[in-house]
């Protein structure tokens, strides 16, 4: 049995220590926020904070995992992400969401490691993020303007 | 074409006209159900009031003062859940807190598509809006009627002083109710026979502009529930073994040491490939690797896309195999031509690779209802091919439809139903023993086939003297999409009409217009993808409109003004879009140019100018100014939007999407060979709305045509290099 740390609670699951954290997030123990789209790192639909770092869960796995914290879409939370969470929502960023629990995670680890992102920073920071919606403009708007009102 | 476009309905706003509608209500634990049959095609012959199933309906008012809309639309991102709301609450009086929508099947006399003929439910053609913008003001408004009689009778005031607005019924006396409250007297009130709609001078929510979608808090926190999150009891995951080549079957496979690993369930074989069962996705997947099958490729596809295409471009040279359009005489005018011009345009095949690969979930419950969950877009043919999968009577099988990462025409598969069959035939394969989910990966999907088709055209144009354009002749080589989708929809010639459309009724006015097609017979299987034809063939006109142009030392605005007769949505959306980009005007910054591009689609009309620099021999994208015509706006924020995301979306592709196949395998798989468009090469976009107070058509698809010629076009302009063969970026 492996232990996971998971947004502050302890999953005890019956995982091998290659499988992804995706799957033992997804399937073990039931958070289903984070997101399957490319198993390969390639789209970052899966990505979660492991020790507060954005990673992709695809390709971590459970013995990675072993004393680190995870936290997944479900469990985050902060002024940062109470402040993209306003944003998506009043900037109606989304269209399916389904890349959103993601581009969630990875805008707000931006946001915290840099308070004023420039586009270039923008660019760095998200394009590992896929969405098919082709949201980008919208989530570029809503980074700049989360970072306004958590300035302000 | 348009004859055969009209002889099935592909016309919009022809829904009153075309159906009567029966509304009928019944009561549901003290709440009210409104929803409408389809009657008679006849005036005045309509049947009675049909019985109404309470989850048969458009809307259920429960006493706890919910109100739920059942959509007939399927939502795949692009906000048709949020434009039924719209309209319902429109005419309802409902508030936004009270409502929530759900995916409806089961009922064809509610939800058939009169796009699409009438004859099944469907989602597609950029029709959500236009096909149920009367029935679902009426069922809100006949609704809305019966609470307010309801209400009227109750307090013993004329029915003319109940006021109606975010969910109350209220009266100058002070009284006021819910919606709850009144449902169940309201099942009582009789079914008005005309409710009036409101008149646009009254609407409060259609075309607000400060809207918002009501179901975007969810997609913020990780509880918007997609397929691939059912969670049922003992469910177990299955994931797929496809053919490696198209048409390719099983021969025999070695699942021994597959079975053998932990957790393993069970391996299936299936009509189309090897189904390994277990109780999770990763466990499934490591068995996947562990079974060996031996393919037969006797009735595979075996040629590669360099193959195929070169024998496109030999069949582009020859006559077309069918005329679509030929008017005046083409021949003669080239043959009087001052100058002539000739170009031919090479489109790869495209996967639609939505973020959620394909998935469907099957459990047959203790009374023998095989429940399917999934993306459906057509559930009432899915439900008639799961049943077949199943061997089961379709009244067994219950579609339930699911919120969707993504679809872009990949969900319409009415030719065998696709995953929910699949998914079917592995819940029976399995005895019905749990419930099942059937989850692709990236490589499954991206696999799978269903593809844009590739396409070879071969385009001529014949100036005159002046540089007038005079002749026009339009070669498209291709798959057609509707022989293995809706072959009905073929006319008697073979021609189909999606392989030319956007080309055969090109806006422009040419004296001599020849517009011809040869389907070719390539064992891929191909599907529509977002914009369906126009994808190629406003690429393929409007670039070539622009090569003209030069030709003729004509800028490509006025020529394109001078060429536009009669076509005054055209003309106001690309005066519209070129005034707001500075067109001829503004100064751009050096090394940058400008290019345009105009196209109908669905109805709508959009036009594109891109702002373009070249850098390092690859083209960049700096800011896009898009203005549309969608008749009146519903939402003009998911109109925003959607213009938006097909920008990118159209972007991503002739930048650098393509699915090439070697002897008959598909080479890419991920996202990492397979290349949408990123956030860093995402443009700045400005969307204009033209206000309109025309009959409300699609939005989802018609923003995307305009991008790649407008951005070819633009490239041309800086550089000179015309982009013939796309994607533009070869090793992308």
């Amino acid at each position: 049995m492996a232990k996971l740390n998971i947004n502050g609670t302890v999953h005890e699951v019956d995982a091998p220590g290659d499988m992804p954290l995706l799957w033992a997030i997804r399937d073990l123990a039931g958070l289903s926020g984070t997101k399957f789209g490319c198993g390969l790192a390639q789209c970052g639909a899966c990505t979660i904070h492991l020790d507060n770092e954005p990673v992709r869960s695809c390709q971590t796995f459970v013995e990675d995992a072993d004393g680190a914290t995870i936290t997944t879409i479900e469990g985050l939370n902060g002024k940062v992400t109470d402040t993209v969470r306003a944003v998506w929502t009043e900037m109606d960023v989304p269209q399916c969401g389904y890349c959103q629990s993601g581009q969630i995670m990875s805008a707000v680890a931006l946001l915290t490691a840099n308070k004023m992102p420039t586009d270039a920073d923008i660019d760095d920071s998200m394009s590992g993020n896929l969405c098919r919606c082709g949201t980008y403009h919208r989530i570029r708007a809503g980074i700049h303007e989360a970072a306004k009102r958590l300035e302000a | 074409m348009m004859n055969i476009m009209r002889k099935y309905g592909l016309e919009p706003a022809m829904e009153t006209s075309r159906r009567q509608f029966i509304v009928g209500a019944a009561a549901v634990t003290g709440g009210l159900v409104v929803g409408f049959g389809a009657g008679a095609a006849t005036p005045g012959k309509q049947k009675e009031a049909p019985t109404i199933d309470p989850f048969d309906a458009y809307i259920q008012i429960s006493a706890d003062n919910k109100v739920t809309i059942l959509s007939s639309q399927f939502d795949m991102g692009q906000g048709s859940y949020h434009g039924i709301a719209t309209l319902v609450i429109e005419e309802l009086g409902a508030s936004w807190d009270q409502i929530t929508v759900q995916g409806a099947s089961g009922n064809k006399a509610y939800y058939a598509n009169l796009a699409f003929g009438g004859t099944f439910q469907g989602s597609g053609g950029s029709t959500s809006i236009t096909s149920f913008y009367t029935r679902y003001r009426t069922a809100g408004a006949t609704a809305r009627t019966m609470l307010s009689e309801a209400a009227a009778k109750a307090w013993g005031v004329p029915v003319t002083e109940i006021s109606v607005a975010e969910g109350r019924l209220a009266h100058k006396s002070g009284k006021s109710a819910t919606f709850g409250d009144m449902a169940g007297a309201a099942v009582n009130v009789p079914v008005p026979k005309n409710v009036t709609l409101k008149a646009p001078s009254e609407w409060t929510e259609i075309g607000r502009v400060d809207a918002r979608r009501h179901d975007t808090a969810s997609k913020t926190d990780g509880t918007h529930d997609f397929t691939i999150d059912v969670k049922l009891p003992g469910m177990l995951t299955a994931v797929m073994i496809h053919p490696p080549r198209f048409g390719g079957t099983v021969k025999s496979f070695d699942a021994a040491k597959a079975k053998s690993m932990p957790g393993v369930v069970d391996v299936v074989a299936l009509p189309r490939g090897v189904a390994v069962v277990a109780q999770n996705t990763w466990a499934a997947l490591q068995a996947r690797d562990a079974v060996t099958v031996q393919w037969d490729d006797s009735e595979a596809e075996m040629r590669g896309t360099d193959q195929i295409i070169a024998e496109y471009k030999t069949l582009a040279t020859g006559k077309p195999g069918i005329i679509a359009v030929d008017t005046g005489d083409a021949d003669e005018a080239f043959a009087g031509a001052a100058k002539v011009l000739e170009a031919e345009y090479t489109f790869p095949y495209l996967a639609h690779a939505a973020m959620e690969p394909l998935n469907a979930v099957a459990h047959r419950n203790a009374d023998g209802i095989l429940d399917i969950w999934g993306g459906h877009q057509m559930p009432d043919i899915y439900q008639d091919h799961a049943a077949k999968a199943a061997g089961v009577k379709p009244e067994q099988v219950r579609m339930n439809i699911m919120k969707t990462g993504g679809g872009f025409g990949r969900r319409a598969c009415p030719a065998d139903g696709d995953i929910t069959a699949e998914v079917a035939s592995i819940a029976k394969a399995i005895g019905f023993t749990a419930p099942v989910k059937l989850q692709w990966t990236r490589e499954n999907d991206m696999r799978g086939g269903r593809y844009r088709p590739a396409y070879v055209h071969r385009l001529k144009a014949g100036l005159d003297a002046v540089g007038n354009l005079v002749a026009w002749d339009h070669h498209i080589v291709g798959q057609s999409i509707i022989k293995d989708t809706l072959p009905f929809l073929l006319a008697k010639n073979g021609l189909d009409f999606m392989s030319v459309e956007g080309a055969a009724n090109m806006p422009y006015t040419i004296p001599n217009f020849r517009v011809g097609v040869t389907n070719a017979e390539v064992g891929v299987p191909v599907l529509w993808w977002r914009s369906v034809g126009s994808t190629h063939n406003a690429y393929a006109t409007e670039v070539f409109l622009d090569e003209v142009a030069r030709a003729a030392g004509k800028d490509p605005l006025a020529m394109r003004l001078e060429l536009l007769k009669d076509k005054p949505r055209h003309v106001g959306v690309l005066k519209l879009a070129a005034e707001k980009a500075g067109w001829g005007v503004k100064t751009i910054p050096k090394g940058h140019a400008l290019g345009l591009s105009v196209h109908e689609s669905f109805h709508s009309y959009v036009a594109e100018v891109a702002e373009v620099s070249v850098e390092e021999g690859l083209p960049k994208v700096h800011r896009v100014v898009a203005a549309v015509d969608c008749g009146i706006p519903i939402n003009p924020n998911v109109i925003e939007a959607q213009v938006q995301g097909s920008i990118g979306f159209g972007l991503g592709a002739i930048l650098a999407e393509k699915v090439t196949m070697t002897a008959g395998v598909v080479d890419q798989g991920n996202y990492d060979t397979y290349t949408p468009l990123r956030m860093n090469a995402m443009p700045d976009v400005d969307v204009h709305i033209v206000a309109s107070d025309a009959s409300p058509t699609g939005i989802g698809e018609p923003a995307v045509p305009p991008i790649g010629p407008a951005v070819a076009n633009a490239v041309a302009a800086a550089t000179g290099k015309v982009y013939r063969d796309l994607p533009m970026i070869k090793d992308g």
